[in-house]
């Protein structure tokens, strides 16, 4: 892929941009731009990571400022063409916020900060974003944030599970997210948002590579 | 033009746990709160907003509250409206 680039969009607030762009870059060998919020030209990016942080503070609500960003405007149309978009952490907050992706992201049930690894089943193979070619199907990624309970009513659940986008669920849920549920796919499975980092899972220097495959997936067409 | 001040009232939907408020309500019985059977944590967002009558005012506000002061797929919100 000579000139694929993943565009990482940047809000106030941000704080895993760099990381992000690290892991495509320096691990996977993916070009990768930096986009700035108040951009709306997605010419020349073949696909979009919002990453994690505390985007405009988290003021309101995780995510509820930032989806009204120009970027965020031009999304609709990116994510129309088929082009892939990945929201990891609060990039997952704003792509709900924005109605991407069905559901919400609270406050974690027993309200901690979690940083932890945890341990993911992979449900879904919609979009291509797993590699759930073994048996175990099981993979580690670390988690960090206060606000993962991902909520939904019942008649959003059944469509989650009857349209299989579900993506990855807890093996032990550490935040009271509904159905274990870890990260969702759009119908179309071009969008994925996950509160786990992928990007934090890429040098077995630091701890792991499981989530080498889902950023690599990026590139697919 | 009028000018109207707005009080909006922010809640988690009943459905949704709030731990917030759970925490809040156990600190409450520590202080000698007996009695406390529910206590729930919302917002209040004050607006002063001017507008052509109570209808059009209206309609921004209930704008703004579906589309960023509240999402409601976990909150519901209420608002109070006075001319001043």
């Amino acid at each position: 892929m000579d000139n694929f680039t993943v565009g990482v969009v940047v809000f106030p607030g941000s704080n895993c941009d760099r990381d992000v762009s690290w892991a495509l870059e320096g691990c996977l060998d993916i070009r990768t731009k930096y986009l700035w919020h108040e951009s709306s030209d997605l010419s020349d990016v073949d696909a979009i990571v919002l990453p994690g942080g505390f985007s405009y503070g988290d003021y309101l609500r995780c995510g509820a400022i930032a989806r009204f960003s120009p970027l965020i405007n031009a999304l609709y149309e990116f994510v129309k063409s088929g082009k892939r978009v990945l929201g990891i952490c609060n990039g997952f907050q704003i792509l709900t916020e924005s109605g991407f992706l069905p559901g919400a992201l609270v406050a974690n049930k027993n309200l901690n900060f979690i940083c932890d690894d945890v341990e993911l089943d992979i449900v879904s193979t919609k979009g291509g974003w797993f590699n759930n070619a073994d048996e175990k199907q099981i993979i580690k990624l670390p988690i960090a944030h206060g606000e993962g309970r991902y909520h939904c009513d019942s008649d959003t659940l059944k469509k989650l599970v009857d349209n299989e986008l579900i993506a990855l669920r807890y093996k032990n849920n550490p935040n009271g997210s509904s159905f274990d549920i870890a990260g969702i796919t759009n119908e179309k499975g071009n969008v994925l948002g996950l509160m786990p980092h992928p990007e934090r899972a890429c040098d077995e220097i630091i701890g792991g590579t499981d989530g080498l495959f889902t950023l690599k997936s990026l590139i697919l067409k | 033009m009028d000018q109207f001040a707005v009080k909006v009232f922010v809640r988690l939907r009943p459905s949704v746990l709030d731990p917030a408020g759970e925490a809040t309500k156990s600190a409450s019985i520590k202080l000698g709160g007996e009695g406390i059977k529910s206590l729930r944590i919302g917002k209040m967002i004050e607006v002063k907003i001017e507008g052509n009558g109570e209808n059009e005012v209206r309609e921004k506000i209930d704008l703004l509250c579906d589309r960023l002061f509240a999402n409601t797929v976990i909150e519901d919100y209420e608002y109070s409206l006075e001319k001043l």
